[in-house]
């Protein structure tokens, strides 16, 4: 496979400004400044004639390669001391792409951009008092009524965000105006509202690290900056080397900037809170970690997260670019980028990007600091293992996927021993929990001998049931079992290629145990017959996944006839599971495939993870990702039946603006109507068996809890069992990880479901989830 | 090399130039890992441009370096991690029919397989480094190894010995004397 390489020319022997850029942005800091000024002098003399693509490249660079801020914004700060107009064009065009960005929801680019801005004051390109001025319309929006509190909360973070680099700058101009800037937030932040808090932490336990909310941490480290009297020594600022040219430069100032107006369908970020897992007792040797509330552990955090963003689809890029962060060898770099990275692996309600990307990334890392980074990231798994007890649900499954697919590209090496104390506790806790998820899932990656022969012996109530199907029918012992002669005769005839039609008239002589002899009701719901069948059916097709698949495929008709009612829906998941339960990733694809196949509905799915049948298998990750997925096709089901009906509509309105010029076509139209009608039909009906399926959910969740919350307090038992926090937190996990969908219900789910008569344990969680988006 | 010195004095018809290069931003942030290799399928119904194009919009992944042993639910569950797969095809030999060393894995979405390719390939399946690469679509017939013996073309002339592909190369196991030709 070969990757396109950048070189320093394309084809025609041109540079190629892409790697210039990037040799601009690793040069040490002297060759840094005449690469600068090279730069700055022949963009200055092309201006002329290609003053509008210079223009956009350097918009586009600030709002894409925020990591190399001050690089760039001193670039413009040169050209600005060069050609006044210029820099005057070049703010008038950021100004032009922050509106740009507000108005199409994209929050995190608008934030670079104004960082962008704060700099330019550094370099001389903005009067300090203008920039003052755009900070105080921002804080103005905290004064808004009846607007949801993560927008006042993005135009607070926008203005602190910035002071690392521009705050000692304004202080020195205009420090009045700056004073009564930060009291204003002070207090703002006061008296917001932190119910969301909880929802989002990663650890519920304070200590060692607290897990605070974003704005909370950063005010602290503002505060701290400001007691420093700004003094920040970490952010590399070029235009330090060039201020003798560019303090004669002339400033231009920001034209007054109205926020725009809250919109219903705006999408502001969500609250966050910020992960730590290391200090500075965690290096042993080297330079020592900033502190959680200095501005150099955020500036670091926010560049860290800035590069990832920047590359993540390029991993070896991505890991390079990390390993060179300048100011390296000043602080702990490995650490910081461990805890980066799973501080958005564990990000809730979910990662920034794809969770894989981070495995990888990982490894890629381990590769280019083979001395180093394998150290530091054994030591963050040890003590995340250690600090289970506390950690949220959702984070611990991710743990999971990342420890197991890690170790597989590492032949499962691990010091299984240091973990020897999780056999001594009950092994529903969460460490023997996690370590036996842990071996399912490298069981996945590898095969059954292969766990036997990593952990030790002691190890061996961990290690998963080999996955081989169980059929009941399986020989003489099982002669003995009602359906045992007919699974003979099914099977038989599945072997000689019958027909569908044939199967089902053999199938109609097995005796129904619900039915009484004399009974003559007729097609009554016979789970026998689904139990001999696709038991026999799928232990013929038990050699792999696509043998299976093809059996559900070629019995399709009898299975759908089979199923035709509910409660064959729930007794053919039943039966599926009763057959593959020591291999729980063949339930998952059958049920994905039945799903997809219209065998079962997702509601007969949800229905059956929730029944008592699995009850004990209920804290099993096999039975959420199911759940998870389940929901996720319903979602899909639904957006594409939207889609659908957006692609008809637009299609009506292309004929109609057709119609003004030929008259041919009012039939098409006609038909495109009829066709828009039925999309219409089929959005709602789908619609309505998304609502039902989350309702379902709910309820049986709040039938669960509040069982397990009577019970306890009948018997006045603490309610924190394991089983108690799992289900708990299983039910935050449904809101967060389908939050965009569950949002169109809210109305629905308050008025049916959580109501002020529930518990306030599970009340609680559905007000975290709303105070997400309030 | 490009410094300063040759930055000062490139002529300025070259600036223009690359300029209008740069114009294409994307430039800035790539994403190379979704590029097209330079394999084109050889038996492909039709001509470079259709394949090509296919290739560009293709769901579907193929993927090589698979130990023999390697199963549909270890396929499964790699890449069940960048998308939900709709389907596998295991390659097998041509004449003992037996798993030989390569797959399909079809992705309901562009976005699932694009994503295999940036954090799925070259990562390890069975402790070896899998490689993935775009595939036209499968089509019947594909699903067998095209080497002379049955297997994979690759197979038939590598000199290693590799205990997860059927030992020696194909042709290097007609040289050698192998444990049954020598019992009697």
């Amino acid at each position: 496979m070969s990757r396109r390489r950048h070189s320093d020319s394309d084809n025609e022997g041109h540079p190629d400004k892409t790697n210039f850029k990037k040799k601009l942005s690793s040069q040490s800091t002297s060759s840094l400044e005449s690469n600068l000024e090279g730069l700055a002098g022949v963009l200055e003399a092309d201006l002329p004639n290609y003053k509008n693509k210079i223009l956009r490249i350097l918009c586009s660079v600030a709002r894409i390669l925020p990591e190399k801020l001050s690089v760039y914004t001193t670039l413009v700060g040169l050209l600005n001391a060069r050609n006044y107009n210029f820099g005057g064009e070049f703010v008038e065009a950021m100004i032009r792409q922050l509106k740009e960005t507000l108005k199409n929801n994209l929050y995190n680019e608008a934030v670079y951009l104004v960082r962008f801005l704060s700099d330019l004051v550094n370099c001389h390109v903005i009067a300090a008092p203008s920039m003052v001025a755009m900070f105080e319309n921002f804080v103005s929006v905290t004064q808004e009524e009846d607007v949801p509190q993560v927008r006042s909360d993005w135009f607070v973070y926008v203005v602190l965000s910035c002071l690392p680099w521009v705050g000692k700058e304004l202080y020195e101009k205009k420090d009045v105006e700056m004073d009564r800037l930060l009291s204003q937030i002070e207090g703002y932040l006061k008296g917001r509202a932190k119910t969301h808090v909880p929802m989002l932490q990663v650890w519920t336990a304070e200590k060692p690290h607290p897990q605070e909310e974003y704005l909370d941490c950063l005010w602290a480290q503002i505060q701290k900056l400001k007691k420093d009297r700004w003094q920040e020594r970490h952010i590399l600022r070029p235009y330090i080397a060039f201020d003798s040219v560019l303090c004669e430069a002339l400033q231009h100032n920001l034209p007054p900037f109205t926020p725009p107006g809250h919109m219903p369908d705006a999408q502001y970020p969500m609250p966050r809170v910020i992960f730590r897992m290391f200090d500075y007792t965690d290096a042993p040797e080297g330079p020592v970690m900033p502190g959680s509330h200095s501005v150099e552990r955020y500036v670091i955090e926010e560049n860290l997260h800035c590069i990832i963003h920047t590359h993540w689809k390029e991993r070896k890029t991505c890991a390079a670019q990390l390993l060179s962060y300048p100011g390296k060898n000043k602080i702990p770099l490995n650490y910081h980028i461990v805890e980066v990275i799973f501080g958005e692996l564990f990000q809730l309600p979910t990662p920034p990007h794809i969770d894989v990307m981070y495995t990888t990334l990982l490894i890629e890392l381990c590769k280019l600091q083979p001395g180093s980074l394998p150290q530091v990231l054994a030591q963050a798994t040890e003590m995340l293992y250690m600090r289970l007890e506390t950690m949220n649900t959702s984070c611990i499954d991710r743990l999971i996927n990342w420890f197991s697919h890690h170790l597989s590209n590492f032949q499962f090496r691990w010091s299984w021993d240091d973990w020897s104390d999780c056999l001594t506790v009950d092994l529903e806790k969460p460490k023997p929990k996690f370590v036996k998820e842990v071996l399912e899932k490298s069981m996945r990656l590898s095969y059954h001998q292969r766990m036997v022969d990593i952990v030790p012996a002691t190890f061996a109530a961990l290690i998963p049931a080999e996955p081989l199907f169980k059929y009941k029918y399986e020989d003489e012992s099982a002669s003995s079992l009602p359906g045992y002669q007919a699974s003979i005769i099914v099977g038989n005839a599945i072997k000689n290629r019958a027909s569908n039609e044939e199967i089902l008239t053999l199938l109609k002589d097995v005796p129904n145990p619900n039915q009484e002899d004399d009974d003559d009701e007729g097609e009554s719901f016979n789970p026998l017959k689904i139990d001999v069948f696709l038991q026999t059916l799928l232990h013929l097709a038990a050699k792999s996944f696509s043998h299976s698949f093809s059996a559900l495929g070629k019995f399709h008709e009898i299975l759908k006839a089979l199923t035709e009612r509910d409660e064959g829906k729930l007794h053919i998941l039943k039966v599926v599971y009763e057959a593959w339960k020591n291999h729980p990733q063949m339930i998952a694809v059958l049920v994905d495939k039945m799903i997809r196949t219209q065998i079962v509905d997702c509601a007969a799915v949800a229905n059956w993870l929730f029944s008592q049948d699995m009850a004990h298998e209920f804290t099993r990750l096999f039975v959420w990702e199911i759940l998870h997925s389940t929901i996720r096709k319903m979602n899909k089901h639904v957006q594409k039946i939207q889609q659908e009906l957006e692609e008809a509509k637009d299609k009506l309105e292309k004929q109609q603006h057709k119609r003004v010029t030929s008259s041919n076509s009012e039939d098409e139209e006609g038909q495109l109507e009829e066709q828009i009608d039925r999309l219409q039909e089929k959005v709602e009906s789908a619609q309505s068996e998304q609502k039902n399926l989350f309702l379902v959910i709910f309820q049986r969740f709040i039938m669960l809890l509040t069982e397990h919350l009577v019970r306890c307090e009948t018997g006045s038992v603490d309610i924190s069992t394991p089983w108690y926090k799992n289900c708990i937190e299983r039910l935050q996990q449904v809101f967060l990880m389908h939050h965009v969908t569950i949002q169109q219900y809210m109305g629905t789910l308050e008025n049916l479901l959580f109501t002020a008569e529930l518990d306030h344990h599970i009340l609680a969680v559905y007000q975290q989830f709303c105070a997400l988006q309030l | 090399m490009l410094d300063e010195h040759t930055v000062a004095n490139l002529p300025r018809t070259a600036i223009c130039r690359f300029f209008t290069m740069s114009a294409k931003l994307n430039a800035l942030v790539s994403d190379s890992y979704v590029d097209v290799s330079q394999y084109r399928d050889q038996h492909f119904k039709g001509n470079r441009y259709d394949q090509e194009k296919l290739l560009k919009q293709s769901h579907t992944l193929y993927v090589g370096n698979l130990s023999f042993y390697s199963t549909e639910d270890q396929v499964h569950d790699i890449f069940s991690k960048s998308g939900d797969v709709k389907r596998i095809v295991i390659g097998l030999d041509k004449v003992k029919k037996t798993a030989c060393g390569f797959c399909f894995v079809e992705y309901y979405t562009r976005t699932g397989a694009e994503n295999a390719m940036r954090f799925i390939n070259g990562t390890r399946l069975d402790d070896r480094i899998i490689r993935t690469d775009w595939d036209a679509g499968f089509k019947e017939g594909r699903q067998y190894g095209r080497g002379k013996s049955g297997g994979q073309v690759r197979d038939e002339y590598r000199q290693d010995y590799d205990p997860a592909r059927g030992g020696y190369g194909k042709l290097a196991q007609q040289h050698r004397p192998t444990e049954a030709n020598n019992s009697f």
